[in-house]
């Protein structure tokens, strides 16, 4: 892929409403067939990026590309993409057929073409029965498919997604998630989502971009994201994530009084402080109580334990760590098999890998 | 998969030197941006210009300037040595300084300042201007060169001076100078403010029976409530006048008042804008929340103390607005204090008299500006409450649900009863009086007085030409408004275009009717102005009126465009269709209620108006509303009421289709608001 031009070519984007920046110097590539996800707390530029890209607010420097073709400027009528809303902007008074019938009039084909046309798009969404009905009589998930569909009908280049299972319940949200990631899969179409749902993100992205206060954080797959976070931000914003207070050490070493970690590549010099990061579900029960201490591992007291269903998560607290609090996930298995319980004593292992060191820079 | 952005490719400074990006302006840009500035225009030229061209009248004044004329007389002796006219003025101490402001049309005759003079004396004058721009009329000659120009004292008499004009304050030093004019300031004011305080009094108790109890009858209550919109508003100067006038069949009551004055106009203003008021209270009731009574409740607190302490609280902002809303309509009002003003003056009268009395175009400018202050000032203050009071509203609010009180629904049915009753008899009144052959002597019935063609007024063909100028203004009006709404809401970017816009469809609220027709005058009937031609044409009517209720058809407008998904635009957008077929295809189908409601708010208003078009009928343009006042005026009081009661038919009438059609376009093309 790396070889190819990217589709939608980003570059230098800033945006101002008045004196507030609203996105900082954004440059970014998006490939053809890519699903990417636009990540990040509201008010953090993604929308806004969206919207830039749509033409629906226009950015005041920088250029985008749409397959070679500048669009920097180009009202959206003049762009090429389909968008759904995360109200779905449904036409209230024209029925299902009629909404997904909209952007293929007037543009040369027959009544035949049009109605058959719309028919296989609604039964590529799985609402073939319901053409004739007002979107007011569908629920919101049929709604949004509906919307989706209409979003589609004209074959458009670029899929545009605002937040669109937002209003949806759990469940429902759950089932469109694959909906739409089988949907975009099958049509081969470039997809570019808002979402500030992270799981939303990881489970439907090929590549995640994380932003914040109108600049990018990182851009990777979900694996990336998740495993390799670039910067505490991404870190703190994606899933669980203990944060300890702590002074770069030596080689890739990190500490917190006297423990010495061991902790992936970093770049800080020794002395400068940071927070050292470890996901709850990394720490490592130690079945072999009699293991010696040291190489990132160390005891603790088992200080609070709550079930979640899947899972116990654990609070583990030492003396050493100096009142710092640790999250832990331990599987049912390994607490039953182990006896773990609150006020209990255990060694757990800190792995390598895990662990990272973000410096202060100080 | 390695698409992460190589940093180092990205310039360090790009903010500094990335081009500032323009954005291309499509094709649905440009078109909107032309309706916009095409009903813009339209707005500048119905409104602003005619403002403006007031507003310089007032400060257009008119004064002889002796100094500016050279006389010699010559007695038989020979001619006497070269003077200013001024000096025949202080010989003989004719006029004062005061004396000689005049209007546009003044004329001082010469002769006037000649003591002793007679046109049969042998001696003869010389007369010129001193310096070139001044004017003197000879008989009907217009003689403004520097030449001296010879007169017998036969011709001499004919002689007279015109006025020079300057602009400046004066007018208004003169107007303020005058206890007969100024004291209507007074005279408004008190009667606005006291008008104000009974109406809102009893539209509250009313619109509180309505929202708070369980009465019965809501309905009828209602449609009475709402009648007396339905007819002008001199309508309840002449139910009154049959009720408690010198004839009247309840003087007794009055004692040694009359009603003709004071009484009368307050009387008659509560009864016309007792609607107003209470529709926006009702509005501001009903939106209460629930969940207040219910916490005051479960805190133990009587019902008085609720009343104080939640209810009036919570209907300030609408108590206000209606309050403002009152003032203005009273303050402004014409055709009732003509009718029953007596000689007690108002300002909106004042203008009347001194523009077609008078002729004295100038006053009547400063009397406009001088009402223009109060009703902007009301209008403000009313804008700025409604603002706060869209901030009350919140999506979680629980609409409050009276619980049926015997005692309570009692009282609030016996005071509905009494209002209703008194709106009815005002009507019935009319309708009585219209129908009696000569009150009060003839009680026998007729239908003599709808004989309209015999009176002075116009005639049936004015009800006509009112239907007429009705629809029009119905039908164009509501596309102009409608279109307009849409496009300042809709239209991306061009900020202060839209801005100005705005400003400009919310001002006809804050212009007295009287002062827009005036405007009109002086703008329309100037001779330079390629529009002359529209002057004493129906379409003047229809452009007035249109321009005069503009400002409530845009925010009905608005309230129905703000309602629509804002994203309709983008989604039909990068459908690539026009956003004239979203408008045509979706907009307007789905604002159809709306669109009803604009064009029935502005029928009724343009049968009822009459302040706005006093100025501006013709003899082939004359109106229902204006007939009447005209019938009144003349002393035909019984067919004037018979024409008031004839708007009122066809306002009802208009009404019913009004309802019938919506409720039948409700089930027909509005199926999808059903689930």
């Amino acid at each position: 892929m790396a070889d190819k031009a990217p589709f939608l070519k980003i570059r230098n984007l800033t945006k101002m409403f008045g004196t507030f920046t609203a996105l900082k110097d954004i440059s970014l590539d998006i490939s053809e067939s890519e699903f990417i996800c636009f990540l990040g707390p509201s008010g953090c530029g993604k929308t806004t990026l969206l919207r830039a890209i749509a033409g629906l607010d226009i950015q005041t420097h920088g250029t985008i590309e749409q397959a070679g073709k500048d669009i920097s400027a180009l009202p959206p009528a003049e762009r090429d993409f389909g968008i759904v809303f995360q109200s779905y902007a449904l036409f209230p008074n024209l029925t299902v057929n009629r909404n997904v019938a909209y952007g293929l009039e007037n543009a040369g084909q027959n009544k035949k073409a049009i109605k058959e046309r719309v028919s296989e798009l609604l039964e590529m969404v799985g609402l073939a029965d319901q053409g004739n009905k007002y979107p007011a009589q569908l629920s919101g998930g049929q709604q949004q498919r509906i919307a989706l569909a209409r979003a589609l009908a004209t074959s458009p280049g670029l899929l545009l997604l605002d937040e669109p299972l937002s209003a949806l319940d759990a469940k429902v949200r759950t089932f469109l998630r694959h909906e739409i990631k089988d949907l975009q899969a099958k049509l081969g179409i470039t997809t570019v989502m808002v979402t500030h749902d992270q799981e939303e993100a990881l489970t439907m992205a090929d590549r995640i971009v994380v932003m914040d206060h109108g600049t990018i954080e990182q851009v990777g797959t979900p694996i990336e994201i998740y495993r390799e976070p670039a910067t505490l931000f991404v870190a703190d914003f994606i899933g669980e994530m203990n944060q300890l207070a702590a002074v770069a050490g030596k080689d890739n070493t990190a500490r917190i009084g006297d423990i010495e970690f061991t902790c992936n590549p970093h770049s800080a010099k020794e002395g400068e402080t940071g927070i050292l990061t470890i996901r709850p579900e990394d720490i490592v029960p130690q079945t072999d109580q009699t293991k010696t201490n040291g190489a990132n591992i160390i005891d603790v007291t088992i200080s609070e334990m709550e079930f979640l269903g899947a899972f116990w998560r654990a609070t583990l607290s030492d003396e050493k760590l100096q009142g710092r609090r640790l999250l832990a996930d331990f599987s049912i298995n390994a607490v039953s098999r182990m006896g773990l319980k609150i006020g209990g004593q255990i060694k757990v292992a800190f792995p390598q890998d895990a662990m990272r060191f973000y410096g202060n820079g100080n | 998969m390695e698409m992460a952005i190589n940093m180092a490719d990205i310039p360090v400074n790009s903010l500094a030197t990335a081009p500032r990006i323009k954005p291309k302006t499509g094709r649905d840009d440009w078109i909107m941006r032309a309706f916009i500035l095409i009903i813009g225009l339209y707005l500048v030229i119905t409104l602003a210009l005619p403002l403006y061209a007031m507003l310089s009248k007032s400060l257009n004044t008119y004064a002889f300037d002796l100094s500016r004329y050279e006389i010699q007389i010559n007695t038989g002796t020979g001619w006497s040595k070269t003077t200013p006219v001024t000096n025949l003025n202080e010989a003989s101490k004719k006029f004062k300084p005061a004396d000689l402001n005049t209007s546009s049309d003044g004329r001082l005759p010469i002769v006037d300042m000649i003591e002793g003079f007679s046109f049969r004396s042998p001696t003869l004058y010389r007369l010129r201007n001193a310096q070139p721009g001044g004017a003197f009329l000879s008989g009907s000659e217009r003689i403004t060169d520097t030449e001296w120009h010879e007169f017998t004292s036969n011709k001499f008499r004919r002689v007279s001076l015109k006025p020079v004009g300057a602009t400046g304050l004066d007018n208004f030093f003169q107007y303020f100078s005058n206890p007969a004019l100024f004291n209507s300031i007074y005279n408004s004011l008190f009667i606005a403010i006291v008008s104000t305080i009974i109406t809102v009094s009893l539209a509250f108790a009313f619109a509180y029976a309505m929202a708070r109890s369980c009465m019965r009858f809501k309905g009828v209550f209602k449609v009475i409530a709402m009648a007396p919109i339905l007819v002008p508003s001199l309508l309840p100067g002449i139910a009154l006048v049959y009720l408690f006038g010198n004839q009247g069949m309840l003087k007794i009551l009055m004692g040694d008042q009359t009603i003709y004055g004071p009484i009368g106009i307050i009387a008659g203003s509560v009864f016309f804008t007792f609607p107003h008021a209470m529709i926006i209270i009702q509005t501001a009731l009903s939106i209460s929340d629930a969940r207040l009574y219910e916490a005051s409740d479960a805190l133990g607190a009587s019902k008085t103390k609720t009343f104080f302490t939640v209810t009036l609280p919570g209907a300030r902002y609408g108590l206000i607005s209606a309050a403002f809303v009152v003032f203005n309509l009273v303050i402004t009002d014409f055709g009732l204090p003509k009718v029953i003003g007596g000689q007690f003056n108002v300002l909106a009268v004042d203008i009347y008299k001194q523009v077609i009395g008078q002729q004295n175009f100038e006053m009547g400018a400063v009397v406009s500006v001088v009402l223009l202050i109060p009703a902007l000032l009301a209008f403000s203050v009313d804008r700025l409450v409604q603002k706060k009071q869209v901030a009350l509203l919140s999506a979680r609010s629980v609409p409050y649900q009276p619980i049926p009180n015997k005692r309570f629904d009692r009282i609030m049915f016996s005071y509905s009863s009494v209002v209703a009753g008194l709106i009815v008899t005002a009507l019935v009144v009319c309708q009585y009086a219209a129908l009696v052959k000569f009150w009060p002597y003839d009680l026998s019935l007729s239908l003599n007085n709808y004989n309209f063609d015999v009176m002075d007024g116009g005639g049936w063909g004015s009800f006509y030409n009112s239907i007429k100028m009705g629809f029009l203004v119905a039908v164009i009006g509501t596309v102009v408004v409608f279109t307009g709404g849409y496009m300042v809401e809709k239209a991306p970017g061009f900020a202060l275009g839209r801005g100005l816009f705005q400003f400009l469809a919310m001002l006809p609220m804050a212009i007295p009717g009287m002062v827009l027709g005036l405007a009109y005058i002086f703008f329309f009937n100037n001779p330079v102005n390629p529009l002359n031609a529209i002057y004493g044409t129906l379409a003047i009517l229809v452009i007035c009126s249109i321009t005069h209720f503009y400002t409530v058809s845009h925010l009905t407008a608005l309230t129905a465009l703000k309602q629509m998904d804002k994203e309709f635009e983008s989604v039909s957008a990068s459908l690539k269709q026009p956003f004239y077929k979203l408008f045509s295809r979706v907009t307007v189908p789905v604002c159809l209620p709306s669109i009803l409601d604009i064009s029935i708010y502005l029928f009724v208003n343009a049968m009822t108006t009459v302040s706005a078009v006093i100025f501006l009928y013709s003899p082939d343009t004359t109106l229902a509303s204006v007939a009447m006042l005209n019938m009144d005026d003349a002393g035909d009081i019984a067919p004037a009421a018979a024409m008031g009661m004839m708007i009122f038919y066809a306002n009802s009438l208009a009404r019913i289709f009004h309802h019938f059609a919506s409720k039948r376009l409700y089930t027909r093309t509005q199926a999808w608001r059903t689930r």
